[in-house]
């Protein structure tokens, strides 16, 4: 289970995880919902948030796409990817409709599609720093969170100072990747 | 591995002939390569002020390092993390109501399920939120009559080895395996006992596995709601046994919180209800358990069982309140309002928290009317209900 996040929680699902929850949710069972909910419900609204920047509307978009994940459950395809992905695509997209529903100009248009953009980036960021190799994350957190000099990370993770080093260009590598790789989906 | 970002490298990047050319004309390769292993720490800025200025000075002779440098560093950029909002915790009441009003579940959540799936998934969400020195701070547990410290691990496979009591009575496996011991008290220790082999993400995720299977299989065995659970000490039919293991997830969610200096509010006013409702019907036995220990006033009369008999009234203020009537001469006697002799007046968290141990029934916030006796025995009995 290369993918699975150490707490085990939603972060990551396994496929066989979102094929189950699919199955409740078409059933029509509740446990299910607040299941969802738990687990992808902070993505969403960070998302939301990070694309609207306004806390009411983050807010309504959460409820809109939780409401038709739960009206059509059957619309999600296992196959075609991730729960997660699929929410994050719910949010891009409702995110989006709330712009065109607000009378923007066309220059406050473009910053705030600008910013969705950035935000979507940062998320695909954000969840390869959660679905990278532990050794990798490990010693990113402490350089980057814990301010760590790679010196002093070294000696604590107990690693060569070459091998601090490879681990730290290439977990920014990884996350500079999964930032590239959606944009180039996206455009 | 390299950098799918390479296609879309910038202007510099793509003059340069090929990925490993120099295009530097003092470095040799070997120096390149030295400085281009820097590049990770030169854009995290966690290397020596040497290796610092040995990289500047390199990237603007050495177009694929300037690229990647410029790449590293939009990458540590994007590990800016704004979450944690702080999601008010109306939202997922109101979002899922929202949902349910658009199309209505199949398999509901009980009402009496409602509390314990709600204070769950409120711990679990501060839970997410707990760095690794957090894990590690020390739980500080208080009841009426004693206090320990766990580690934040500890207190969750607490709750979980009792949680397992519930669970077991639903068919579900026993957390701590078969021939688990069945009482509270052992079942903690086995369970505290247990986790000190296992990390925090270990015991997180089979609390919150076993919580959620808890959840699913209630909702879908709704009609069993009167199934009786053994806690040893007392048997309750599950739909209470349920309001009492979310008011006990609710209660060390607040120790937890204080431990890491987080704040953690009340439950939502219906959930409280449940769980005053859960302390209030186990008032006359702890009154009689009281007095069977010489702790509490002899009956004033006997009263024949069933028929009324002296009755304190217990006011409970606050959007989760209401009135209990409990009868004071013996927990077979009818309490009647007409019997009053009493009353009693907390709001519904202080209630909670008295029953809890986290307030002292002398320092307690109460309204105290009629019979002085019969209001203390009532206070003191309310916090004896009160366990690690």
């Amino acid at each position: 289970m290369p993918n699975e996040r150490p707490d085990g929680t939603a972060g990551t699902t396994r496929p066989h995880q979102d094929h189950g929850i699919r199955w409740r949710l078409v059933r029509g069972e509740q446990s299910a919902l607040a299941e969802l909910y738990d687990g992808h419900a902070s993505v969403v609204r960070g998302l939301a948030h990070r694309f609207l920047d306004d806390e009411d509307a983050a807010d309504r978009v959460v409820a809109e796409v939780f409401a038709e994940v739960w009206a059509t459950p059957g619309a999600y395809e296992p196959e075609r990817g991730s729960l997660r992905s699929w929410l994050t695509e719910l949010t891009r997209r409702r995110a989006l409709r709330h712009l065109d529903e607000s009378s923007l100009g066309p220059r406050a248009r473009a910053r705030l599609e600008e910013r969705i953009r950035a935000a979507s980036a940062a998320a695909r960021a954000d969840h390869m720093v959660t679905a990278m190799p532990g050794s990798l994350r490990t010693v990113l957190e402490l350089a980057y969170v814990g301010r760590r000099d790679y010196r002093e990370a070294a000696a604590e993770l107990g690693v060569s100072e070459d091998e601090t080093r490879r681990r730290l260009r290439l977990g920014l590598q990884l996350l500079s990747a999964a930032a590239q790789n959606g944009s180039e989906k996206a455009s | 591995m390299s950098p799918a970002g390479d296609r879309k490298a910038g202007p510099e990047a793509g003059e340069a002939a090929g990925p490993e050319a120099t295009g530097d004309g003092g470095a040799s390769d070997e120096e390149h390569l030295a400085l281009k292993s820097l590049l990770g720490v030169w854009a995290l800025a966690v290397c020596s002020p040497e290796e610092t200025a040995a990289v500047e000075a390199h990237l603007p002779r050495c177009a694929p390092c300037a690229g990647e440098a410029r790449r590293l560093r939009d990458a540590v950029g994007l590990m800016h993390r704004e979450e944690s909002l702080d999601p008010d915790p109306l939202l997922r009441s109101r979002v899922l109501d929202g949902c349910l009003r658009r199309r209505p579940a199949h398999t509901p959540l009980p009402e009496w399920v409602a509390p314990y799936d709600a204070e769950t998934a409120r711990l679990d969400a501060l839970l997410r939120d707990m760095g690794e020195a957090e894990w590690s701070a020390p739980v500080r547990l208080r009841w009426a009559t004693g206090e320990r410290t766990l580690t934040l691990c500890g207190v969750l496979a607490h709750l979980g080895s009792v949680d397992g009591l519930v669970a077991t009575t639903l068919g579900l496996d026993d957390p701590l395996g078969p021939g688990a011991p069945r009482t509270v008290g052992d079942r903690t220790e086995t369970a505290v006992e247990r986790c000190r082999a296992h990390g925090p993400p270990f015991v997180r995720h089979k609390w919150r596995t076993q919580t959620r299977n808890i959840v699913r299989t209630a909702a879908l065995r709704a009609h069993e709601a009167g199934l009786a659970v053994d806690f040893t000490e007392f048997r309750r039919p599950l739909h209470e046994a349920l309001a009492g293991r979310a008011f006990a997830c609710w209660i060390h969610a607040e120790d937890i919180a204080a431990a890491v200096d987080y704040p953690y509010g009340p439950p939502a006013p219906e959930h409280l209800a449940r769980m005053v409702g859960f302390v209030a019907r186990r008032l006359p036995e702890a009154v009689a358990a009281r007095r069977r220990a010489g702790l509490a006033a002899p009956p004033r009369r006997l009263t024949a069982a069933g028929a009324p008999g002296r009755t304190l009234h217990l006011e409970i203020g606050g959007l989760g309140g209401g009135d209990w009537y409990v009868p004071l001469d013996s927990p077979a006697a009818l309490a009647s309002p007409e019997h009053t002799v009493a009353r009693l007046a907390l709001e519904d968290a202080e209630f909670c928290r008295l029953a809890a141990g986290h307030v002292p029934p002398r320092e307690a916030a109460a309204g105290r009317e009629g019979d002085d006796e019969a209001v203390h025995d009532v206070l003191w009995a309310v916090a004896s209900l009160s366990r690690m």
